[in-house]
């Protein structure tokens, strides 16, 4: 156990724990670091400095078309989904109590690629209505799978076998919608499958950042009864958590965070899954992990795209292929030490 | 474990052997009937045109280099996958085992992408090792992470492990794609699992590397039964369990291996198939290899005349007809609710 500090503002108090926040608050600098890092790198290269200045509006025409209208806009992306995976992947882990009932890994974003796909290569539908289609995708496909998964209750392991095997219907769906577009449209519905930030401008910035600040609130409220959740259902009940309604709650929020992220950046993967985990093991057991997980999130994120923008400069590869090449591993290293542990997937 | 310990709906070798030749006439009806279904239909008596007195008219054509060689690819490719489903679901006890779910088929596909993108291979012979290669490492992989430690490789574990792998493998493959359009525009055909990527020429090089397959596969069905008793009743009785794991390892290899070489990675028959036949003759794998060889291709051809007549005159591939039907299989498995408790 770790000391804590109560902080009081008024009628409001919290508890803070130093270490959580300690490394939070590390893991935000690094994030506006590599950030600030990433804005000036591009075409051509723009000194921090430089940018800095446009930043405070003192720059060029050009120097604020590109850093302003381009470059920023692209990382705030970044920033927001990586803190929505993860604090989704965060709820979804410690509703379920296990680390693989991800959104990745149960089907939501593969319903909200499915959509997108649909939209670019059947419908041409110009990029402003793709977020939409997506949101609604995922919304479905998750309502699918929670409906196929339920058998008095929904159990972790079930839910995530019901997820492989929709993952796989859409998949094949979506491969399918990839041989009936011309090579352009199949191009552009890869990228965008992959996860990609490319492109991203302050449309998909406006949708991820107010899905944050609606959803992200009620989550760090609900975050509490999370707590007396994983202490099983009986005892959550003797301490007065209507139960069925705060799970409610908190899956919607969950669901919402992960298909507004898709929406805006496609489904980047492995980040609800190893941000939260990431946060676990750094942060002490009993903590509340959404904030950690969030900040590791948005610095997961931010640093795979500035991978995956220089490892093949000057093709710049998606930021999606970054993180399943680090997630993917990470999870077969998770499945194989619960294994070891006896605890099963 | 869940492997029916009921007894199929055939009890006595008569029957079973009776039902099997049945099962053959049915394969050889699906035969005939993919030979003559299509955007374009022909008759029995064009088909014996075709082969006897090869005149090379239009119908000669068609028959003879499209579906001649779709037929035997459909027969070929789906002999193989439900044969290399039963040995997995045999070896590893696992009733969700499936060399596409598992990740066997995304190794091989990796392999042959690799090697016709960036080695230049483009005969079956050449990319098949490289499938066989793909198909090796992922399912040692797979098996290794599902496996580790106490408790050993349940079928949640296997199949998250396959997932897992899938999703590294397949974006290794995007990646690879993105950075070249015309390797992008030859693998989304590939991808989906079709019979029609083979011509005659590769069906015929495929030929003994499935023969050997499924002869492997076939003499392990004794074994088979006694590692159905549990790891240490087997050996009592004398089974030599890593022998059997490696030899069931290497037929899996082999037929799931080739199978992808040839018609790209394709889903769910080798799940789907030996549950059927487990149903018919229950759980002597004695008779469930034998009966997958039967069922298994007679599926694959009556999904790919499925997937030419649904949307004629364009097609759904064989891979997207088996995923559609095998996945709500595979779910319907999963709702049971013994198996969320492996």
């Amino acid at each position: 156990m770790s000391t804590r500090w109560a902080v009081r503002v008024g009628r409001v108090s919290t508890r803070v724990d130093p270490v959580a926040t300690g490394i939070a608050l590390l893991a935000w600098a690094l994030t506006l670091g590599l950030a600030a890092f990433s804005l000036t790198l591009g075409d051509y290269e723009i000194p921090l400095a430089q940018v800095l200045e446009t930043l405070a509006g003192r720059g060029s025409l050009i120097m604020t078309d590109v850093v302003v209208n381009n470059r920023l806009p692209r990382i705030l992306v970044g920033i927001g989904v990586g803190v929505a995976f993860a604090v989704s992947g965060a709820i979804f882990q410690r509703l379920a109590r296990n680390p693989l009932v991800s959104p990745d890994l149960i089907g939501i974003n593969a319903g909200a690629a499915l959509a997108a796909v649909l939209m670019i290569t059947v419908l041409g539908s110009s990029t402003a209505w793709i977020p939409a289609g997506a949101l609604a995708g995922s919304l479905l496909t998750a309502t699918c799978i929670y409906l196929l998964a339920y058998r008095n209750g929904v159990a972790g392991q079930r839910l995530v076998l019901v997820g492989i095997g929709v993952t796989a219907i859409i998949g094949s769906l979506t491969a399918y919608l990839l041989t009936l577009a011309d090579i352009y449209a199949a191009k552009n519905a890869l990228l965008w499958l992959t996860g990609s930030l490319a492109g991203r401008s302050w449309p998909q910035a406006t949708i991820i950042g107010v899905a944050l600040l609606v959803l992200v609130p009620p989550a760090m409220a609900a975050a509490r009864q999370l707590r007396v959740l994983e202490l099983g259902d009986d005892l959550a009940r003797a301490l007065g958590v209507r139960i069925e309604g705060a799970r409610a709650v908190l899956i919607a929020i969950g669901v919402g965070l992960a298909a507004l992220a898709t929406a805006a950046a496609g489904p980047i993967g492995f980040v609800a899954l190893v941000a939260p985990q990431l946060a676990r093991r750094l942060v002490p057991e009993g903590v509340p992990s959404l904030p950690v997980a969030g900040a590791l999130g948005a610095l997961l994120v931010v640093a795979s795209d500035l991978i995956a923008r220089q490892l093949f400069a000057p093709t710049a590869l998606p930021v999606g292929i970054v993180t399943a090449f680090l997630g993917a591993p990470y999870l077969l290293f998770l499945l194989a030490r619960a294994n070891r542990v006896g605890r099963g997937g | 474990m869940t492997l029916s310990r009921r007894r199929g709906l055939l009890h006595h070798s008569g029957p079973r052997a009776a039902g099997l030749a049945a099962a053959v006439t049915v394969l050889l009806a699906a035969v005939l009937l993919s030979l003559l279904a299509g955007a374009q239909w022909f008759g029995p008596r064009d088909v014996y045109a075709a082969a006897a007195e090869f005149a090379g008219s239009d119908t000669d054509r068609v028959i003879r280099y499209l579906r001649l060689p779709r037929t035997a690819t459909g027969l070929l490719a789906g002999a193989a996958l439900g044969l290399a489903g039963a040995l997995m679901q045999g070896v590893t006890r696992n009733p969700l085992a499936d060399p596409g779910l598992l990740g066997v088929n995304a190794g091989a596909a990796l392999a042959v992408v690799g090697a016709i993108g960036l080695l230049g291979i483009h005969s079956l012979t050449g990319y098949v090792w490289f499938a066989m290669g793909g198909a090796l490492v992922a399912t040692v992989v797979v098996h290794l992470v599902g496996s580790v430690g106490r408790g050993g490789a349940t079928p949640v574990k296997l199949a998250l492990a396959g997932a897992a792998l899938s999703a590294l493998l397949g974006s290794v493959t995007s990646a690879a794609t993105l950075l070249d359009l015309s390797t992008l525009n030859e693998f989304r055909f590939w991808v989906v699992g079709s019979l029609t990527l083979a011509t005659g020429g590769i069906v015929a090089q495929a030929v003994p590397f499935i023969a050997v397959g499924i002869v492997l596969a076939l003499a392990l069905g004794r074994s088979l039964n006694q590692l159905a008793l549990g790891e240490d009743l087997a050996t009592a009785l004398g089974t030599r369990v890593t022998v059997v794991r490696i030899l069931a390892g290497l037929a899996v290899v082999l037929l799931a291996g080739t199978a992808t070489a040839m018609a790209g990675p394709i889903g769910f028959v080798g799940l789907a198939v030996p549950h059927v036949a487990r149903t018919i003759v229950g759980p002597d794998y004695r008779w469930i290899l034998p009966w997958s060889v039967v069922l298994a291709p007679t599926v694959l051809l009556l999904a790919d005349v499925a997937g030419r007549l649904v949307v004629r005159p364009a097609e759904l591939q064989v891979g997207i007809v088996t995923a559609l039907f095998g996945a709500p299989l595979f779910i319907a498995l999963v709702r049971r609710r013994k198996l969320a408790e492996l």
